[in-house]
């Protein structure tokens, strides 16, 4: 794209770019994201691609990949503009069809359409879809309108037009004001103020200030973030951007995970594309700001999520948190003030600027303003990438955006927050989703990850699973988080392995005090919340496997065990050949039996059987 | 000057220290095991904890690495303080149970036989070997290795540290122990680095008393000192 010397240039481009489109042409648009990825997104679009010229329809029919779409579960995801026909599941095969059918005929392949799962009725358009019906999809809702690879498509939408205000109409104090009131909380777990964070930097003396963009996301199943960077990177860069005028900063970083290579590439395009239009290096806009961003990638440690330990990594060193007695906002970077935000909180700041701080307030809790994006991830109907006003209960996100438990499972917990969130049992599903109920009831935001759970679940597997990860990703540098985090995992195993003993409850307590109150950093102040939060809600469980030497929600493989019912057993075979360790005997037309000494309990046999006369006691 | 309290008496600081160090200058009773006056406060042990009010806000905090802020109140020995002390002691002692130094803290503060599984380690993982080697001579022969329960201290790969003058500045400050050296008239071991080097003889008296790598390095940066000072030991300088 040739240089953009000015707003007015930069407005009449966009005019340019609107007047070439015509918003009735019939576009396919394909999810590109992670999940539809690992469905296999990339042969659809190929199909389509064959097809279309096959056809001759390439000039008629526009063809577009796009970031994720969040409905993860239903991939590969194919929407059928204007209309915003909805199939999901699509195979190459289906293309074909789909172009004949739908977008030459206009007809409805219903057997593509989602069916609703209570209803059984198929629906046709995507807004209907009750996934995406309860959603308020503000920042991510763009994903699936711009091919994340074209500048274009993002400035069509409005694209850079938030920077382009605030670097011709309002001074960086005014930005700050304006951000403050907006009442925006950092999405990557602490939920501080931003304008705040931002008014600090900006006061704190030092020459060079720096501004980070934190996309080191590491959180098990979480992945909004790494969407909205694959999806709409210019969304960052323009928050980001906005952020550096306000702060006084020249120089930008995205800190993104190596293990995010899709992001990387695309936040890498983004940013040549910016660069060579003249929106980032020297004299943006013919408004003398200069401004330029780098991209680090993260080796992959956990902890580098931290920000003082991203920081050292960004100077070369190992990803070690230090002290925050002085903040980041005044000493961070090479001993500089430097302001650190999440991918979420800056894709939030160019619709705050454009949108206004009274339509943004108006979204959300007293003290949560907005929306946020969480993964919801676990025993759910719906798997996938939503984003919901704050405020909204956890039981509307699980049960009418995420379509509920399956088959006959009941709804036990909700885990939030990540690792070191908590588990949220049922009785509390009524709360609203905000920054400070979820840490009142034990648990926390965290970057936004949503794990639910049936009564299939173990909460003290769960504990010990957390804790697992957490002392494996503990840098080690401080005892309380190295040695405390191993130490909790050794009696939580324990249990878990019927060798818990009378009083590791109250141990496992007073190791959560203190890794909690006398810990270096976050990773480490937060550890215990798993452990906390399953002994505060299911105490009872942990006591069933200490005192009975039994799981309740029979997952713990040493308090288990595997039994055939000799009433139900027709002595098929099944299970005998499918068993890997031989533990399983019995003769034609004799009942089954297992042998619990050879049994490794991995529940093949249960799936085989036909007669449900496996049992698990 | 900074004024501020420590378990009620007036004390007083300058920029740029730390309260730990002014509460020992002071005499006050803090126990510490990776903190050293003359090395960058790290905050690993976690038994230097204090209870700290700033403002309206009291929190539990290592004094090594906690700035001198005017008007702070520190409490050194709070029930608080001393519940989580314990606790770490406990957590030493269990990775480190037959440490002399931890052993005596554990005696010191009425720590039993720890309730976790007693490992036989000797390191504390305090790192003050790590930096003595890095921030004073200046060799940066070994580092942090691994993360998690993993970590631990070692050269570069955990082969023969070629940046190690074998000075023994990490067997000095180490509170446990744990890094031993072993001295002929011929060479010197590092034992736990793996580093052998030979030693030179004291050009007066003929008698051997340091690597010749050690006094060749620091007569490369030592400024100010007559070259044939390293050629001499000791006695004879």
């Amino acid at each position: 794209m040739e240089r953009i010397r000015s707003p007015r240039e930069l407005e009449e481009i966009r005019q340019e770019i609107l007047r070439g489109r015509d918003p009735d042409k019939p576009c396919i648009t394909i999810c590109s994201g992670t999940g539809c990825h690992a469905y296999g997104c990339e042969r659809v679009t190929e199909a389509f691609r064959a097809e279309l010229k096959k056809q001759g329809l390439e000039k008629r029919i526009d063809l577009r990949t796009t970031g994720c779409h969040g409905f993860c579960e239903r991939g590969p995801v194919v929407l059928i503009n204007p209309q915003k026909i909805f199939y999901q599941r699509v195979t190459p095969e289906d293309t074909a069809e789909i172009i004949s059918e739908t977008l030459l005929k206009k007809n409805v392949i219903e057997r593509l359409l989602y069916i609703h799962p209570g209803t059984g009725e198929r629906i046709v358009r995507e807004d209907d879809v009750p996934f995406y019906k309860g959603q308020m999809r503000i920042i991510f809702g763009n994903n699936g309108k711009i091919d994340p690879r074209k500048i274009e498509d993002y400035i069509a939408i409005g694209g850079y037009s938030a920077l382009s205000k605030v670097l011709t109409e309002l001074s960086p104090e005014e930005i700050i004001d304006t951000i403050k009131r907006s009442g925006l909380r950092g999405r990557g777990g602490g939920g501080f103020p931003a304008g705040v964070k931002w008014e600090s930097c900006r006061n704190a003396p030092g020459g060079k200030h720096y501004v980070i963009c934190n996309a080191d996301e590491g959180d098990p199943g979480a992945y909004m973030d790494r969407s909205l960077l694959e999806g709409n990177p210019h969304s960052v860069l323009e928050g980001m951007m906005i952020g550096a005028y306000a702060i006084g900063s020249d120089e930008g970083y995205i800190y993104v995970r190596h293990e995010y290579p899709l992001a990387v590439r695309n936040v890498g395009v983004a940013i040549d594309q910016v660069r060579e239009c003249g929106l980032l290096g020297e004299d943006i806009l013919g408004t003398g700001f200069n401004f330029d961003i780098k991209v680090n990638r993260g080796g992959g440690a956990f902890v580098c999520g931290e920000s003082t330990a991203l920081m050292a990594s960004l100077e070369g060193q190992a990803g070690e948190p230090r002290a925050k007695h002085i903040h980041t906002v005044e000493s961070g970077l090479w001993d500089k003030p430097t302001n650190l935000n999440n991918v979420e909180t800056w894709a939030n700041v160019p619709l705050i600027i454009n949108k206004g701080v009274e339509w943004y307030t108006g979204i959300g809790t007293e003290t949560s303003k907005g929306t946020k994006i969480f993964s919801l991830v676990g025993r759910v109907n719906n798997t996938g990438l939503v984003e919901v006003p704050m405020g909204m209960t956890l039981r509307e996100i699980v049960y009418d955006i995420g379509g509920g438990v399956p088959g006959d499972g009941k709804l036990k917990a909700v885990q939030t927050g990540g690792p070191s969130g908590g588990c949220i049992p049922e009785s509390l599903m009524d709360i609203p989703v905000d920054f400070d109920r979820l840490t009142e009831v034990g648990s926390m935001m965290g970057s936004g990850g949503m794990i639910v759970m049936d009564d299939t679940t173990c909460m003290v597997d769960i504990a010990r699973y957390f804790l697992n990860f957490l002392k494996d990703e503990s840098c080690g540098k401080c005892t309380t988080c190295r040695d405390g985090t191993r130490r909790m995992y050794e009696i939580v195993d324990a249990i878990s392995q019927g060798e818990g003993r009378e009083g590791d409850i109250e141990l496992l307590e007073e190791l959560s005090w203190v890794v909690a109150e006398a810990s270096l950093c976050a990773l480490g102040q937060t550890a215990p919340n798993p452990v906390m939060s399953t002994i505060r809600y299911f105490r009872d469980e942990y006591e069933a496997h200490i005192k009975d030497k039994r799981c309740p929600a029979r997952v713990c493989k040493a308090l288990i065990t595997y039994v055939i019912d000799e009433e139900k057993c027709t002595a098929c075979g099944r299970c005998k050949k499918v068993c890997p360790v031989e533990a399983i005997s019995g003769e034609k037309k004799v009942p089954h039996r297992i042998d619990p000494e050879k049994c490794i309990r991995c529940g093949a046999c249960i799936t085989e059987c036909k007669f449900d006369a496996l049992e698990v006691v | 000057m900074i004024t501020f309290t420590i378990d009620g008496y007036e004390v007083e600081g300058e920029e740029g220290q730390n309260v730990l160090e002014i509460a020992l200058d002071k005499g006050f009773d803090i126990p510490h095991l990776c903190y050293h006056e003359a090395l960058e406060p790290y905050g690993a042990c976690r038994l230097c904890l204090v209870e700290v009010t700033r403002g309206n806000r009291t929190r539990l905090t290592t004094s090594c690495n906690y700035p001198v802020l005017e008007g702070i109140s520190v409490q050194t020995s709070t029930e608080k303080v001393i519940r989580a002390r314990r606790m770490v002691i406990e957590l030493l002692l269990a990775r480190c149970p037959d440490v002399p130094v931890v052993k005596d803290l554990a005696r010191e503060y009425s720590v039993g036989r720890p309730r976790f599984k007693l490992d036989n380690d000797d390191c504390i993982l305090c790192g003050l070997c790590e930096r003595v080697c890095r921030e004073v001579v200046g060799a940066d022969a070994i580092s942090f290795l691994g993360r998690g329960t993993d970590r631990k201290v070692g050269p570069p790969l955990e082969i023969n540290p070629k940046a190690c003058i074998a000075c023994g500045a990490c067997i000095y400050v180490c509170p446990t122990d744990c890094i031993k050296l072993e001295e002929t008239e011929e060479e010197r071991t590092i034992v736990r680095w793996g580093r052998t080097l030979p030693m030179k003889r004291c050009t007066v008296c003929g008698r051997s008393f340091a690597p010749w790598f050690q006094l060749e390095y620091f007569r490369t940066i030592a400024e100010g000192i007559p070259r044939d000072f390293w050629d001499k030991c000791p006695d004879c300088r």
